[in-house]
């Protein structure tokens, strides 16, 4: 009775070797989970087992209540129905404090440091230990836990020093040192290079080994494949089944977490008229704190052509992009902008107001969707209206249009939403890419620049995104997508630029180079790079 | 191992928590807002009984007499309601942007100063009705500067605005000071300005002077909406309030759009100062503005920065006020600290009822309506 399959159609295909998973202790058992916020539901008489000594990937699109669900677990929400059973108890739990208790620890996507802080003090942070605080002992607790699982990290380094996938070493041993045994990660490897997330699943396995049960949440269904013992898929708030993971492929898990057929496939077309668009040569940008964040960077994205751009993140993407859309301060180099007739204008110095009267229709989808692309408290006429509002004398805007563009956007681009006058900050991560891409692109622009365009966006989003840009590309746009998904980044653009610390480490041709050479080189500076930087 | 028990013991469930409405009906919200007030009222009658040993309804009585004693009590009430509304609705264009104007009291004085300068030198030069519009011109200049200064600091050097107008005000209280000190002379007070001439008093409307005033703020609450609402300035206002790096973004001129509102903002407060001199006090004291620049902080919060709802909380604080200097007269054994504390809970419940209109609690058993029972 593990595995209840609710789907007809695929249950042939999916079995689960029973008596493999008699063996595990269970470790977690959730039953007829239903939670509500509003009249929305998350999670619907959710089913999920969780057994030690398992890596469990917990699949599903946006807005099926993965999260919600381990939410629960990790006593941030309460459930509006239903059991929840630890080690066969029944358990209420009401805090993070009350989880922990239990053994639950759950290291979400957005780390929770003190960034002045080193490593133990904010392991220990927060913890009620009786007698004096020892932080030597603590440092030594912490370099056993370290040793144990294959973690590599100083103890006495402060935050601010770390990169992203130490910080997420630190909130690991955190809720390793709080003594948990039961780990939920959610969307771990958004952040990491691959090599990064290689080294993190070593520890996951580590720690499966020592007898721990570990959940992630991904949407990287290659790492699923990777990492994991048993894939669980929820779909609609509901459990829709789970199979054990060498047993399955990628497209079963996909059309299972979709619920019908999907074909996985970025076509590629090779377009005829490519020609420059937009010349960058030798780009120097300085952050406001005097730091080179770019250094000499030079590249042409061309028309008919998605120019893709590989880097570990803050490698200088999201200055690159903003210089050209006249959002950051250029130190030095220019960009020009190449219209139909060869004719160059110049964009450095100018602002995005004054690059628009240009003529030069230049959209930009930034990394940061609810900061920067879109107001979150606003509903999507009002954000339809940011890149429009202005156009016409009358001081009084004009809604009509807006309105509807916001009711073709939710109808081409299926965002599921209860309406154009709900909040956009209500709509689920993928459903607001949609609302932002969709404005964008009804710009009618001749560049079209992409920060991270799929971060956080299920299989069945993403591959929609793909597609606009794709179409994009053969209306004859010139598409910069910033990306940190490889797979993606080779099967999708035509050439690769990889940025490395500010540096260009190269521009590869997209159809002749694996991941791996890019994610080494998205770490190794050449020859040239290294000389540089000295 | 699939033979669990799942009916296992009871276990505990948090005995009250706490879920936001995601919808909450008109009906629904002055059902809460009227019983707080009616709890509110309660817990007033017990204080009242038991501390003081009057009969509570008598109090309220009295207290409802401050305003709606008379016709001139009523109006009263509403002239105040318009000072106090008009500066709330100079406040929320600043407000709405995230710009903290705590400036308010300081812009009033300003165009209050400036009102009393030109009815003081320019009353035997110049027509009444021309000398009233200069009057009215050198008042909103006056607001407006004073509301440039900080922003123009915002804009360029990032200066904390929030310090900044609160400085500002204590610049304007001691300008007034200086030059009223200057005026009088060897008199206690400044005394009426133009008493004999009434040169530059707003002119009689339905037999009150202030007339004048409640129309002049009923004209800008509704053209302060529609700015707000539904012109191009007012939706970058709201944009750069919600997100300044969306606003860069889409191409707005952050710099400019914050000293236009600024100036707009200190404008009104020095249109509220114009109307407080000439319509209203005919005489100039630090105290003109009564602090009701800093009172005009909560009625633009409180309601949003909708207009409408100003102009309900600004009515609702100076009822309260009446009523409670109408009962701490009435009642030598209420005095302006008891009936502080009775218009304190009164106000105390009808804000705390918002918390009820927007979130529910669940008790353990089941899901019951938690903000009737409050």
């Amino acid at each position: 009775m593990y595995c209840l399959i609710q789907q007809k159609t695929l249950k042939e295909k999916v079995v689960i070797n029973l008596e493999e998973l008699e063996k595990r202790d269970i470790a977690v058992k959730m039953r007829d989970i239903t939670k509500r916020f509003g009249s929305i539901v998350a999670n619907d008489k959710c089913w999920l087992n969780i057994y030690r000594g398992e890596v469990l990937a917990l699949l599903g699109e946006n807005g099926s209540g993965k999260t919600t669900l381990m939410n629960m677990l990790s006593g941030i929400y309460f459930p509006d129905e239903g059991q929840i059973f630890v080690d066969g108890k029944e358990v209420s739990i009401r805090s993070p404090k009350d989880a922990m208790a239990l053994g639950i620890g759950m290291i979400h996507q957005h780390f929770k440091l003190v960034d002045v802080l080193t490593a133990t003090e904010n392991i220990i942070l927060g913890l009620d230990e009786p007698g004096k605080l020892d932080l030597k002992a603590a440092s030594e607790k912490i370099r056993e836990i370290c040793d144990l699982y294959g973690f590599e990290v100083n103890p006495d380094q402060k935050i601010y020093d770390m990169s992203v996938s130490q910080k997420q070493t630190v909130e690991i041993v955190k809720v390793l040192y709080r003594g948990a045994d039961i780990l939920i990660l959610d969307e771990p490897t958004a952040v990491l290079t691959p090599q990064e997330a290689d080294r993190l699943f070593v520890v996951l396995r580590n720690m499966r080994d020592a007898g721990k049960a570990v959940v992630i949440i991904t949407h990287k269904l290659h790492e699923v494949m990777d990492v994991s013992d048993r894939v669980a898929v929820l779909r609609k708030g509901a459990f829709v089944g789970d199979m054990i993971t060498k047993q399955t492929t990628i497209p079963e898990m996909t059309n299972m977490m979709v619920g019908r057929p999907v074909t996985l496939n970025i076509p590629r077309k090779k377009m005829d008229n490519v020609s420059p668009r937009l010349e960058v040569r030798n780009l120097t940008v300085k952050d406001s704190e005097g730091i080179e964040k770019l250094h000499d960077v030079s590249f042409t994205a061309n028309a008919g052509e998605i120019l893709g751009i590989a880097g570990i993140s803050g490698c200088g993407q999201k200055e690159l992009l903003e210089a050209i859309a006249g959002l950051q301060k250029v130190e030095s180099g220019t960009i020009d902008y190449l219209d139909d007739d060869g004719f160059a204008d110049h964009l450095v110095g100018k602002t995005p107001l004054e690059i628009a009267d240009l003529g030069v229709t230049l959209s930009f989808v930034p990394e940061d969707r609810l900061g920067m692309g879109l107001v979150g408290s606003m509903d999507l006429t009002n954000n339809m209206m940011l890149r429009s509002f202005r156009k016409g004398k009358s001081i009084f805007t004009d809604r009509k249009t807006p309105r509807e563009l916001a009711t073709t956007v939710v109808d081409e681009l299926e965002v599921v939403t209860p309406g154009i006058t709900t909040p956009v900050r209500k709509l689920s991560g993928g459903n607001v890419q949609k609302v932002l891409v969709g404005r964008e692109i009804a710009e009618a622009p001749t560049v079209l620049l992409t920060a991270y365009a799929v971060r956080g966006l299920d299989i069945n989003s993403s591959y929609m995104i793909y597609d606009l840009l794709n179409k994009q590309k053969e209306s004859g746009v010139a598409v910069v997508y910033v990306g940190e998904d490889l797979d993606v980044l080779v099967e999708l653009c035509d050439r690769i630029l990889i940025l490395c610390s500010g540096y260009v480490n190269g521009i590869v041709d997209g159809t002749a180079i694996t991941k791996e050479e890019i994610g080494l080189m998205m770490t190794h500076l050449n020859q040239k790079g290294e000389s540089d930087e000295q | 191992m699939s033979n669990d028990n799942l009916s296992t013991t009871k276990v505990r469930e948090p005995l009250v928590r706490i879920a936001k409405r995601t919808q909450s009906s008109v009906l629904r919200s002055w059902t809460i807002r009227l019983v707080a007030l009616f709890l509110a009222l309660v817990t007033n009658a017990l204080f009242i009984y038991f501390v003081t040993g009057l009969d509570p309804i008598s109090v309220y009585v009295t207290m409802w007499e401050g305003t709606f004693k008379s016709q001139f009590n009523f109006f009263t009430t509403l002239r105040d309601t318009a000072m106090l509304l008009c500066i709330g609705i100079a406040l929320a264009p600043a407000f709405k942007m995230k710009f903290w104007n705590i400036g308010g009291e300081g812009q009033v004085l300003m165009g209050a100063l400036a009102t009393a300068l030109c009815m003081i030198y320019l009353c035997n030069y110049l027509p009444n009705w021309a000398l009233i519009l200069v009057m009215f011109v050198a008042s909103v200049v006056a607001g407006a500067f004073w509301g440039f200064i900080p922003a123009y600091f915002k804009a360029k050097y990032n200066t904390n605005e929030t310090l900044f107008t609160l400085m500002m005000n204590y610049i304007a209280i001691n300008l007034v000071d200086s030059l009223t000190n200057i005026w009088r002379g060897a008199k206690s007070s400044m005394g009426t300005i133009n008493q004999a001439t009434q040169a530059g008093w707003l002119p009689k409307l339905f037999g009150y002077r202030f007339s004048i005033n409640i129309m002049i703020v009923a004209a800008l609450a509704i053209l302060i909406y529609i700015y707000l609402k539904y012109t191009k300035h007012g939706y970058e206002i709201a944009v750069i309030g919600e997100s300044e790096n969306t606003a860069r973004y889409v191409g707005i001129n952050v710099r400019k759009t914050i000293i236009r509102t600024m100036i707009l903002s200190g404008a009104i407060c020095g249109i509220a100062g114009f109307i407080t001199v000439a319509g209203k006090n005919m005489t100039l004291s630090i105290n003109t503005a009564g602090g009701y620049g800093f009172t005009a902080i909560i009625v633009a919060w409180l309601a949003k920065f909708n207009t409408g709802f100003m102009a309900l909380i600004s009515f609702l604080l100076i009822f309260l006020e009446k009523g409670a200097t109408q009962i701490a007269s009435a009642y030598s054994s209420l005095n302006d600290y008891a009936s502080a504390i009775v218009t304190g809970v009164i106000l105390f419940f009808i804000l705390g009822s918002e918390f009820f209109i927007n979130y529910r609690l669940i008790f353990r058993k089941g899901s019951s309506k938690g903000g009737e029972s409050k």
